[in-house]
């Protein structure tokens, strides 16, 4: 069985969904103290939890149709996304060796999906 | 935040509890190892499920259902939880360089269990793109680690 595209793209999907969670979380972090209310009246924490579980179920429903070893190296973009995110939103700086490594993945998931396509 | 003279009190870090953050992050990419296999497993049974009434892949009902009812999936996004909770506790002791670019095991353990649990095809194209990415996440890593 091969990986049909459209669960390839709900992965890819999912995943950059996912790298918004990150962002939510951190934001949420900012606003944390040591009191629970702080957490559970927290709106951008609760934002990234409910990011992150969409994206999980893009995830599920791809699976439920698509190979493990294709779609689980997929959800990789969402380092990039998180990298474009960070520095856009709190203007972390992108070296030269994040970008080599950004390259590398989006290389890799082209390997990936021809391999995945010439079966 | 004093001067430069305490650099070498935070940079001298026990050796011991450096090579148990190692081995806790290598056992984190075990568990998603685990984690991957548990969700895969689970969105199979969610297909069998369904594939009497139609193909391709399940619903988005039957997905955010799975998760929460489907006995393997929930289990998976557990062992998230566990993961999370053991590599922060892992990243205080160790160095992030090395300790991030490690994370990228967990791709290894991925397409074993795909070809050996679910007998998934290799070819040298699929595992080059892996092998590839692999080496993205692990220079991505340790660029961020700084």
């Amino acid at each position: 069985m091969t990986t049909p595209p459209s669960s390839i793209v709900l992965v890819l999907v999912g995943a950059v969904i996912g790298s918004f969670g990150a962002i939510f979380l951190k934001w949420g972090a900012h606003a944390l103290s040591r009191s629970w209310t702080s957490i559970v009246y927290n709106w951008k924490l609760a934002v990234g939890v409910v990011t992150y579980l969409l994206s999980s179920v893009l995830f599920v429903k791809g699976m439920s149709n698509g190979e493990l070893s294709v779609l689980f190296p997929m959800v990789s973009v969402g380092y990039i996304c998180t990298l474009l995110w960070s520095h856009l939103f709190f203007h972390e700086r992108v070296t030269k060796a994040k970008l080599a490594g950004v390259g590398l993945i989006l290389v890799g998931i082209v390997f990936l999906g021809l391999g995945n396509a010439t079966h | 935040m004093s001067s430069v003279t305490t650099l070498p009190e935070v940079h001298v870090v026990d050796a011991d509890k450096r090579r148990r953050a190692v081995l806790i992050v290598i056992g984190c990419t075990l568990i998603i190892g685990a984690a991957q296999y548990l969700i895969k497993l689970g969105a199979n049974q969610l297909a069998a499920q369904q594939h009497s009434v139609h193909g391709g892949s399940v619903s988005l009902e039957a997905a955010v259902m799975g998760i929460f009812t489907n006995p393997a999936i929930f289990s998976g996004y557990c062992l998230y939880a566990v993961f999370t909770v053991l590599f922060v506790f892992a990243l205080r002791h160790g160095e992030l360089s090395i300790l991030y670019p490690l994370i990228s095991l967990g791709y290894v353990w991925v397409v074993i269990i795909g070809a050996v649990a679910f007998h998934e095809a290799m070819n040298p194209l699929k595992l080059a793109g892996i092998a590839i990415i692999m080496a993205g996440v692990t220079v991505l890593g340790r660029g961020s680690a700084k």
